[in-house]
């Protein structure tokens, strides 16, 4: 008889709330990411999807609950090993997050040049290897200026696997994107978790983009997680919330054309 | 009514107090990381460039004109009392003790502060932070810390440029256009500025560069979290001109504050 082995967990998210000022943006979630999969996180604007993923990084601090990243509690750590932690994380941000003054050769390699004691030889080596990942040969001297929306994010993704990280974080990957750059930006992330087998979390709030990558899914709807599952298991899930956003529903279907004109003028 | 506006100035307290508190701290992480090594020389060297260097010419320019208008001023009142002949050492003290230190840092503060503050507050924007933190890499040391460095050793050297400009732009009005005699200006001047007078001058554009440096970076790097209108275009142009405004205040008084304790 084969024994199925349990998937070794690389994130641990457990009761987890967040707040911004008296505004509450998570509450209470719990969820955990097996290593090597593709988790895509998915929710509509608002629902705090990015919020998790920036609590996941470190870079908001929650009011209550644990993060357990690579079996490391994330929320007690100390400044210093925080960037330890990090150094095995790629990130790719919405907007690219590129440095405007310093070329794409210089924006992929900086985490090298921070980190490492390599000559400039090797950088350039291992630059045009990930601008060659990401189908970039030949760019690395334009500045982020030069580049189109679909490039920025490509290098960008390029800077975020040049320290070939375990672990790889994408906020809203093909936000901006024409439907061809971000299926090809799709594709990329597949075969990043093949080629590389890393483990990615990807935030978006595009349903096709979610249900071609994903190995599962969370749906995120006004800080809570509603439902955690396969593709299928997500489309398939009876939860009126969760409907409402795979067919693009909005929240309140029937507008009371009275009630809205009482609450637009301030009427009794 | 009453009791509203109690607790809109206690909750305006709360803010201020917290913001001066983020300010202490964030000036001793700083200083923390300055004084830890190894430095980035390069990145040093850049913001030397930017801050010192391309601020040479318009220093030379603001020092000559204000050497020039303190010998035209001195002259005229100097005059009316037969003691042209102190011309020089009024000018050099003027520009030593006072002027150099705060003129040229009021010129550092429009065309670097400003431009730092900016350059910061549109990196938080970007989230260009962010990626820095997210890439292990600690903003305080990669950004702030050269900027800061640089300033120390840039204000100084530009504050000197202004003194000796200024001194020689006193000469051209003093000795060339009035007709005071060359002796008695450089001779006075010899006379009356000593060693504590350069130092004076020095350690207040030393003290005005940390300044400078603390409140645009501060500025800018708490962007998202200072108030500032719209976290965007709005916000950054808000902090810019606080940073201006702020760091302008916060150098004469501080000026006023230095001078007073050392000259005692």
């Amino acid at each position: 008889m084969e024994i199925k082995q349990e998937p070794k967990q690389i994130i641990n998210i457990s009761n987890l709330s967040a707040h911004y000022g008296e505004r509450r943006i998570l509450n209470n979630v719990s969820m955990a990411i097996n290593d090597g999969e593709i988790m895509v996180i998915m929710g509509s604007s608002g629902s705090g999807k990015t919020t998790l993923l920036r609590s996941m990084l470190g870079l908001k601090k929650p009011t209550s609950g644990t993060i357990q990243l690579m079996d490391k509690e994330i929320t007690t750590l100390s400044t210093k090993d925080l960037y330890k932690v990090r150094q095995q994380l790629g990130v790719s941000f919405q907007g690219g997050a590129l440095f405007s003054s310093m070329s794409v050769r210089e924006n992929i390699q900086l985490p090298l040049c921070e980190h490492t004691k390599l000559d400039q030889k090797t950088m350039d080596i291992m630059c045009r290897l990930k601008l060659e990942v990401v189908n970039l040969s030949g760019y690395e001297n334009l500045m982020p200026a030069e580049l189109s929306g679909g490039m920025l994010k490509r290098v960008a993704l390029a800077r975020s696997i040049i320290m070939d990280p375990r672990l790889l974080f994408f906020d809203e990957p093909s936000a901006g994107l024409d439907p061809v750059t971000s299926a090809e930006l799709d594709e990329l992330i597949i075969t990043l978790k093949h080629a590389m087998k890393m483990t990615i979390v990807v935030v978006t709030h595009e349903l096709e983009s979610a249900f071609r990558i994903a190995d599962r899914i969370t749906v995120v709807d006004q800080g809570d997680i509603l439902i955690i599952g396969t593709v299928e298991e997500v489309k398939n899930c009876s939860n009126e919330r969760v409907q409402n956003l795979l067919n693009r529903r909005p929240r309140n279907d029937t507008i009371n054309a009275d009630e809205y004109l009482r609450r637009l003028t301030g009427a009794a | 009514m009453i009791r509203r506006s109690i607790e809109k100035t206690g909750q305006k307290f709360i803010e201020f107090s917290q913001i001066v508190g983020m300010m202490g701290i964030f000036l001793y992480q700083c200083l923390l990381q300055i004084l830890t090594p190894p430095y980035k020389l390069s990145a040093v060297i850049k913001q030397v460039h930017f801050i010192g260097f391309r601020s040479i010419i318009i220093i030379t320019f603001t020092g000559l004109f204000t050497g020039m208008v303190l010998a035209l001023q001195g002259y005229h009142n100097l005059k009316d009392f037969g003691s042209t002949d102190i011309l020089g050492s009024a000018v050099g003290l003027g520009l030593i003790q006072e002027l150099g230190p705060v003129l040229t840092a009021l010129m550092v503060i429009g065309r670097a502060g400003s431009a730092i503050c900016a350059e910061i507050g549109i990196m938080r924007h970007s989230e260009q932070i962010d990626a820095l933190e997210c890439m292990g890499i600690d903003p305080y040391r990669f950004l702030i810390v050269p900027k800061f460095i640089a300033a120390m050793i840039s204000l100084p050297i530009l504050t000197f440029i202004f003194d000796v400009v200024g001194i020689f732009g006193g000469y051209v009005v003093g000795v060339l256009l009035m007709g005071v005699s060359e002796g008695s200006y450089f001779q006075g001047m010899y006379d009356s500025v000593d060693w504590a007078d350069v130092q004076l001058g020095l350690v207040k554009s030393f003290i005005f560069a940390i300044l400078i440096i603390w409140i645009a970076t501060f500025k800018g790097y708490f962007l998202h979290i200072l108030k500032a209108g719209n976290f965007g275009a709005e916000g950054v142009s808000r902090v810019t001109t606080d940073t201006v405004v702020l760091s302008s205040v916060v150098v004469l008084a501080s000026d006023y504050l230095i001078g007073s304790v050392m000259l005692n």
